[in-house]
């Protein structure tokens, strides 16, 4: 669905040129959940903003469904890490901002809207305006505004890093239960190990400086996958510390356990 | 966050109408007491009633040449809101034209209006017409400016949502960048309500034939200050007036603004 190949990006700054993204390799199975992992500075947004064709690469070939990227498609959504709610907007009309830009009839897409909202639970809210809603119910209209395209990718850019704790479960959850159900192609983009071990078919970890994909895991756990006490508790926590020692080093490793070894 | 509603609606009502129409009383009342209390001529600060006698002397006089200073600031006003939205969304359109013209018309903008006056006499001549031409002076570069001010602040990630809908800039310019552009446009609007009435009265203490500005130029002449306070009394009314009804007018068009901003 998605093949990136030797995909590089530096970015201009006063003090020279910045090499954010450096030959990446990925190729992202149609269907598949791929998160993307990282610390701060790595060229996790790069990427994400390279495959939605926001911005062109530097060098390499970045191809969605075969064809080349190189404007924005209608048939990749993304979902930002604010909800990017217009204010003046009813929720139902937020939702409907896609379809009113791609100039599709409304009449044929508000079933449609009306049935992602039930689907996030916010139906009932369709005639509210964003400032009456909470973070968490803010980002789900985002994500109904991003599924109305009916897109075949989903592109995440740390969606739910603004919201608290347990809403962030809770979103995670949810999404992974939209997934299942749409079968779309997401990338999403985090830096939480929780969510991306909960979430992803692989998880592609990013270096920093100059980005390059260290290492893609597979993450075998049967779905539906859930926080706290489940029957996979052993693999998550493999899981969880073989990204930890990729992403923090070494003397992050908890009692020296080879990652290598781990079942994954 | 659902609306919190814990202020009933009369407490609202109090609010919004009681507490201005409380602090005119309370503030007309200071006045008399200031005259009665330091025993001031009316040639010099006339009180509330000698303020009011005068209006109820000439209340044909007086409306009428209010009458002549409202149109005058209302045509004026809409010229300057029509003209200074559609030069600033002209200017937002382009940043080439905007960067030529912004020092350009922040010199404009400092050059004193009234300096002006003379010059419209010679360009213009008599009547209204220079007048509105002043008021128009007055009100359209603070519309501009803020108008200006609002379609520039675009918030990134709204832009770049509409980029990643490969929205067209139209699409962009009218779904996005305008709406959010309003709440700053009524800010200038309503700097520019009294601006307006500003204008009207300096064309007319200028030029004074008709209007509230000729009626106070009058009335200084003939030592009658208890008159011109009725003339300044009905500015300070209109320029409320006006004031108000552009807040109501952001009320009805602009609901969410108070809601994000706060």
């Amino acid at each position: 669905m998605i093949n990136l190949s030797e995909v590089s990006r530096t970015f201009k700054s006063r003090t020279g040129t910045v090499k954010a993204l450096e030959n990446i390799n990925l190729d992202i199975r149609d269907g598949e959940f791929m998160a993307v992992i990282g610390r701060s500075g790595c060229g996790k947004s790069t990427l994400l903003r390279l495959i939605a064709g926001l911005i062109p690469q530097s060098a390499g070939d970045v191809r969605v469904g075969g064809e080349p990227v190189t404007r924005p498609r209608r048939d990749v959504a993304m979902m930002f890490q604010r909800p990017a709610l217009l204010p003046w907007r009813t929720v139902l009309g937020n939702v409907l901002l896609p379809v009113e830009i791609f100039r599709w009839h409304r009449s044929e897409h508000r079933d449609h809207a009306m049935r992602l909202l039930e689907m996030t639970g916010l139906d009932g809210f369709a005639k509210r305006l964003p400032h009456e809603l909470s973070g968490g119910m803010q980002q789900r209209v985002s994500l109904c505004r991003a599924l109305i395209q009916r897109p075949k990718v989903l592109l995440m850019d740390e969606p739910f890093s603004a919201l608290d704790a347990l809403t962030r479960e809770e979103m995670a959850a949810e999404l992974q239960r939209i997934h299942m159900d749409l079968g779309t192609t997401v990338v999403f983009v985090t830096h939480s190990i929780q969510e991306a071990v909960l979430l992803a078919d692989r998880v592609a970890v990013l270096s920093a400086r100059p980005g390059r994909l260290q290492r893609l895991v597979d993450i075998d756990i049967p779905r539906p996958r859930s926080f706290g006490h489940n029957a996979h508790m052993d693999q998550v926590a493999a899981c969880s510390a073989e990204l930890h020692q990729l992403l923090l080093g070494d003397d992050y490793s908890p009692d020296g356990a080879k990652s290598s070894d781990l079942p994954v | 966050m659902p609306v919190e509603r814990t202020s009933s609606r009369s407490t609202h009502i109090w609010s919004t109408a009681g507490l201005p129409v409380l602090g005119a009383v309370l503030a007309v009342a200071l006045w008399w007491l200031a005259t009665k209390a330091f025993n001031i001529e009316p040639f010099f600060l006339p009180a509330p009633p000698d303020v009011v006698d005068a209006f109820l002397r000439l209340p044909d006089y007086l409306l009428r040449e209010a009458w002549v200073t409202l149109l005058e600031t209302v045509t004026g006003f809409g010229i300057a809101a029509v003209g200074g939205l559609a030069i600033a969304i002209l200017l937002a359109a382009s940043r080439t034209v905007e960067r030529m013209t912004l020092p350009l018309i922040a010199g404009i903008n400092a050059v004193p209006k009234v300096a002006l006056a003379p010059l419209l006499l010679v360009w213009i001549g008599f009547g209204t017409q220079p007048k509105i031409v002043m008021v128009v002076l007055l009100c359209f570069f603070p519309i501009l400016v803020s108008a200006m001010a609002g379609l520039t602040s675009t918030p990134n990630d709204l832009s770049e949502l509409a980029n990643s809908l490969a929205a067209s800039w139209w699409q962009t310019f009218v779904k996005v960048r305008l709406p959010w552009a309003l709440p700053q446009v009524f800010v200038g609007l309503k700097v520019a309500t009294s601006l307006a009435i500003v204008g009207a009265i300096i064309g007319e203490v200028i030029q004074p034939d008709r209007g509230l500005g000729s009626v106070v130029v009058s009335s200084g002449q003939s030592a009658d200050t208890p008159l011109a306070f009725a003339a300044l009394t009905l500015l300070a009314l209109m320029g409320a007036g006006l004031f108000y009804l552009v807040g109501a007018l952001e009320r009805i068009l602009v609901p969410w603004a108070r809601a994000i901003s706060s």
